[in-house]
């Protein structure tokens, strides 16, 4: 796939949840052994042409997510290549059990892919939003967890799941209208960290979505006179440890921005590491959505509210670095 | 036949009784027991096994869903010599693999990892799908209890698989009518297990689990089913063979002691 500016728009306009469907469908028209399962969310995941041009490589196990899970294992066992879709909260956590001894204790390499996640179900609210699926996914050894930061690093991702045979959680923030981050193909590795504007004394980590946003504040920032790098953690994980301590060891200020309550995120991955690697003398500042149940709104009114657009990232950095 | 049926059912409860007495350890034996002779007629005359070449691809599946007895399937796989007396003696030892849940290990013949009930269905389901989208005559046999229907996730299995038409999907469910806590709440009521499966689509048959012409009856005519997935309802006694386990739930997991296990050798002298 040739990846450029003008792809990098429109599916930045459609939205990571609507190009899911459309890459996966390209990408599982090219090999046979790709099946597509759904728990009846396989048309709010733009897999409706999929379904009708290849009835017979798509399971809908009706709102069911839990079997879903168990007969996506039992795929996986006749080799075929399961990419399981649903809503982030009853992926993680109505199916949390099946997860785990599925995709964690018995390894089956099931891609589990989480739609909608973070505040972007907007007006569907509490019950449909993803504010603690990365905490419990954390939590089940084995399994791999990726948040995309665009549109297009969903396609490098799902590219790089064809042949990766171990169990992945997928974590789709973000809603139609998400910002760009990349316009031109990269190097992505699962588990390597990228560099979006190059480290700086001062640095701001984030995951999913939210890198967009960062991207535009920093760069904003950045115009001012303030020097300040990003750091893109698609793989939360396994996460980067050496190059994440490395990064923590060598700044002086560290931000993290996610769009995840404040319990068992990114935020609580780059604290273990500083604890954990006795690092000293580093000023870290966190700002992660509330433990708390959340209003519901517009997914834009929403990160506005919660101080996660690139309005709240750049006014959190700006007052930080100035109160000094 | 009906001979070696005999002969197979009572080694494997000599096997159970033995295995529990000698780890001295708390099994789950009632449940271990009262599923054997479905087992034996299982591993004897329907699946389809190598255990010399136990990855073979036309094997047909089994899956413990009720994965608290595995005493009964470990003992199974040992008779039709899956691995070792000295495998099967690492049962409930400390680090061992053999520990009171299934662990997935495909050279034992162990096909899938359990313990939490209500799993099993799903995943042997996927499989039973999978051998239907690769066109594979493979068949998938799934050991479950009454007790573990009260799990939800069976139901949402069962409408699947016969959506599916999965008649490659042979549910057993092993109704000996008690659960952890005592009796299960099925024919208390008009809630009964047979209506269950049948409304959900399910091609039921009603046995004696403990009679072996009912059993192999009832496995011919779940390999007939032309489209549906099949449950057997196969009612039997918890603890079956030992006199003074059977229908007792305190031998729902329990351990042998050297008295218990004095009373266990006069009563396997007479099975």
């Amino acid at each position: 796939m040739q990846i450029n500016k003008k792809i990098a728009k429109m599916w930045s306009r459609m939205g990571p949840r609507a190009v899911y469907g459309k890459i996966m469908s390209d990408i599982a028209h090219k090999n046979e052994d790709i099946l597509l399962m759904s728990a009846d969310l396989g048309r709010s995941s733009g897999l409706a042409s999929f379904y009708q041009t290849y009835p017979d490589r798509f399971v809908n196990t009706g709102i069911a997510e839990q079997n879903m899970i168990g007969v996506a294992a039992g795929l996986t066992r006749l080799n075929y290549n399961v990419f399981a879709s649903t809503f982030a909260p009853f992926a993680s956590m109505r199916a949390a059990e099946q997860v785990r001894m599925n995709m964690g204790y018995m390894e089956e390499p099931i891609k589990l892919i989480a739609l909608g996640s973070g505040l972007s179900m907007g007006f569907l609210g509490n019950s449909h939003f993803g504010l603690e699926d990365v905490a419990v996914m954390k939590t089940i050894h084995n399994l791999t967890i990726i948040s995309p930061a665009d549109c297009i690093e969903l396609y490098k991702t799902l590219d790089a799941l064809v042949n990766y045979n171990s169990p992945v959680y997928v974590r789709l923030t973000g809603a139609v209208n998400c910002p760009v981050v990349y316009e031109d193909d990269y190097s992505f590795e699962i588990g390597q960290p990228i560099w979006i504007i190059p480290q700086s004394d001062i640095n701001v980590i984030s995951t999913g979505t939210t890198v967009g946003h960062a991207k535009k504040a920093v760069e904003k920032l950045n115009e001012e006179g303030y020097s300040i790098g990003l750091l893109n953690i698609h793989t939360i994980k396994p996460i980067a440890e050496e190059f994440v301590k490395d990064v923590l060891s060598t700044s002086k200020k560290i931000f993290i921005f996610e769009e995840h309550t404040r319990v068992g995120g990114l935020r609580s991955s780059i604290y273990d590491i500083i604890v954990d690697n006795a690092i000293q003398g580093l000023d870290v500042v966190s700002h992660t959505l509330p433990d708390s149940y959340l209003e519901t709104g517009e997914y834009d009114y929403l990160i506005n509210l919660y101080g996660l657009d690139a309005l709240g990232i750049e006014k959190v950095i700006r007052e930080s670095i100035n109160e000094k | 036949m009906m001979d070696d049926f005999n002969k197979t059912s009572k080694d494997l409860r000599r096997l159970i009784i033995n295995k529990a007495y000698e780890c001295g350890q708390s099994t789950h034996l009632g449940g271990a027991l009262s599923m054997v002779d479905i087992m034996c007629v299982l591993y004897s005359k329907f699946l389809k096994f190598k255990p010399d070449e136990p990855k073979f691809e036309d094997r047909d599946i089994f899956i413990l869903s009720k994965g608290h007895t595995v005493l009964g399937y470990l003992a199974t796989l040992y008779h039709f010599k899956y691995f070792s007396k000295e495998v099967f003696d690492t049962f409930q030892v400390n680090g061992s693999k053999f520990i009171a849940h299934p662990i997935k290990n495909l050279d034992y013949g162990i096909e899938s990892s359990n313990g939490s009930l209500g799993q099993g269905v799903s995943y042997a389901s996927g499989m039973a799908l999978g051998f239907k989208k690769r066109e594979k005559e493979n068949r998938v046999f799934v050991m479950m209890g009454d007790g573990e229907c009260n799990e939800g996730s069976v139901w949402e299995a069962a409408q699947l698989s016969s959506e599916m038409q999965l008649n490659n999907l042979i549910v057993i469910v092993d109704k000996n009518d008690y659960r952890n806590d005592g009796s299960t709440a099925y024919d208390k009521s008009d809630l009964k297990l047979e209506n269950m499966w049948s409304a959900f689509g399910w091609n039921t048959i009603s046995i004696n689990g403990h009679n072996f012409d009912e059993i192999l009856d009832a496995f011919n005519n779940a390999l007939n089913s032309e489209t549906k997935p099949t449950a057997i309802i196969a009612s039997t006694i918890k603890g079956k063979g030992i006199s003074f386990m059977e229908s007792n739930n305190d031998w729902h997991h329990n351990r042998i002691t050297e008295s218990v296990y004095e009373q266990c050798l006069v009563e396997m002298e007479k099975m």
